[in-house]
Order: C-alpha cells, then structure tokens, then sequence
C-alpha cells in the first residue's frame, strides 16, 4: 500500500471513481520537478482520450494547482491518475492525497483570493472551476485528499 | 544551475520560454530578468510565451510581478504569443494578468514596445 494513502479518505466522487476506473497510475508529488512530471502525465492522458485542447489545457492547469498545493501545503504526497469509462463517456480523475495538516476552514480555503501561503489564493477556487466535478475530503491533523473529473465531451 | 536565455536587442531584452517551467526556474526568470533591466539599461522587456501550452497561476503571478517591477525600474513590459487555450484557462482560473500588456506575436510586441518608448 502507497504511504501516501494510509488515511482512508472517502467522498463520493472517490468512490465513484473507484468503480468506474480502468486503469491507475500514481506519481509522487515531493518537489517543483513532481509538478512538472505531472502536468506531462496528465497531458498525455487527456490527449489519449480525446480532450479538446481546451479541456486537455484546463485539466493539466487544474493539476498543476492541486499538485503544488499538495506539495506546498501537504507537505508532499501523490497523485492517482485514473482513466475513467462509464460506459456513455470518457473521464480521467486525479486524486491528490497528503498527510499534512488538513485545512481547517474549507469554506475559507475555496474563497477566490483566500491564502495562508501568499499565493494568489487562486489554485483551490481555480481549479473547482477548470473541471467537472470537485470533491474535498480533509482532516486536520490527518490529511486532505482532492478527487477531481473531467469527462470528455 | 538551469536557466532561461535573455537576449539583448538594443535597448530591449527577449525571453522566449520554451520549456515547461517549474517553479523555481520560473523564479530564477523573474530575478534575472530585474537585474539585467537595469545592468543593461533596457527599456523594454518582451516575453514570447507561444510555446507554452499551460500559464497556472505560478507562472502568471511571475509574469505580473516582472511586469511590476519592470514598470518601476522605468522599462515596459509586453507578454505575447499566448495560447488560446491559455487565455480561455487563465481566465476562468481568475487570473487577468493586470497591468500586463500584451500583443498577439513578436512583432506587434515590438512594434508596441517601439511607439511606447518614442513617445
């Protein structure tokens, strides 16, 4: 089993994706240069499935947001990449996991402009808007997991 | 250590990003870039992004930064060549690079860069 994933995260979209996913990839997400490997792995992902450069661009932004949060804030961990079929359409779902803190105002958290890292306050509010479906499950003092999906069009 | 090339044009400098940047790279860009404003005496700055398939908000935060700082150290700046996906990203990302001109290529870049400092 990953480290990364020892907390049992569970929200819908997780549970979801578990039984609509036919294939898994995980990659770590400890430095700058993870965030890079990322965006190649999604982008490449979101081409196989047929994306449209638009939603290709939106899904690798979205995941270049989330991994550094993952990393910034997390303290570092992993993404699942999962290729999703439900038998209509085409998806891919990314699931950031970490270990760190939690966040202990979420609704604070996904406030435009709101950052405890003097950032932008962009990369969680951000990325709810550049995909299809968003889920958060965070404990503080446990960790926090991000499910996203973008399904082909 | 990994760097991007800025090229001197007379009183202008060139910065074409053609790699995927991660963070610090895009970092090192912004201070090289303020230093070399005013080591070279520049008065202009273009950054040519066409090849960049992704402006997250890192990278748009250093791109209006150097903007800033530019604007401070008396030279102007022009971001050109963006994506269209780009710009439809950047923008329900919630991000409008304020204060940043831009210009659709390199050569309308220039021209802009050319009548402001006439001027």
């Amino acid at each position: 089993m990953n480290a990364a994933t020892a907390v049992e995260f569970d929200t819908e979209l997780i549970e979801l994706n578990a039984r609509l996913r036919t294939d898994r990839v995980t990659l770590p997400l400890r430095g700058d240069e993870d965030v890079v490997a990322l965006r190649k792995h999604v982008r490449e992902r979101a081409v196989a499935i047929g994306l449209s450069l638009v939603d290709q661009t939106k899904l690798v932004t979205a995941a270049s947001e989330l991994g550094r949060n993952t990393i910034k804030y997390g303290g570092g961990g992993a993404c699942h990449l999962d290729k999703l079929a439900d038998g209509f359409r085409n998806g891919i779902g990314l699931l950031f996991v970490d270990k760190g803190p939690g966040i202990p105002d979420l609704e604070l958290a996904l406030r435009d402009g709101y950052t405890t890292g003097g950032g932008l306050g962009l990369g969680l509010s951000g990325s709810k808007r550049l995909v299809d479906e968003f889920e958060i499950d965070t404990r503080v003092g446990e960790g926090t997991a991000v499910a996203v999906v973008k399904w082909k069009r | 250590m990994e760097r991007i090339p800025i090229l001197r044009m007379g009183d202008l400098l060139l910065v074409t990003i053609q790699v995927d940047m991660h963070d610090r790279l895009a970092m090192t860009l912004q201070d090289d870039l303020t230093e070399r404003i005013v080591s070279d005496g520049a008065k202009g700055v273009l950054i040519d992004i066409s090849a960049l398939d992704l402006v997250d908000s890192f990278i748009g935060r250093m791109i209006s930064n150097t903007a800033a700082m530019a604007r401070v150290l008396d030279a102007q700046t022009v971001v050109v060549g963006m994506q269209p996906a780009v710009a439809i990203t950047l923008v329900e990302l919630g991000l409008t690079l304020h204060g940043v001109k831009t210009a659709l290529n390199v050569e309308k870049g220039m021209a802009l860069l050319g009548k402001n400092m006439t001027r």
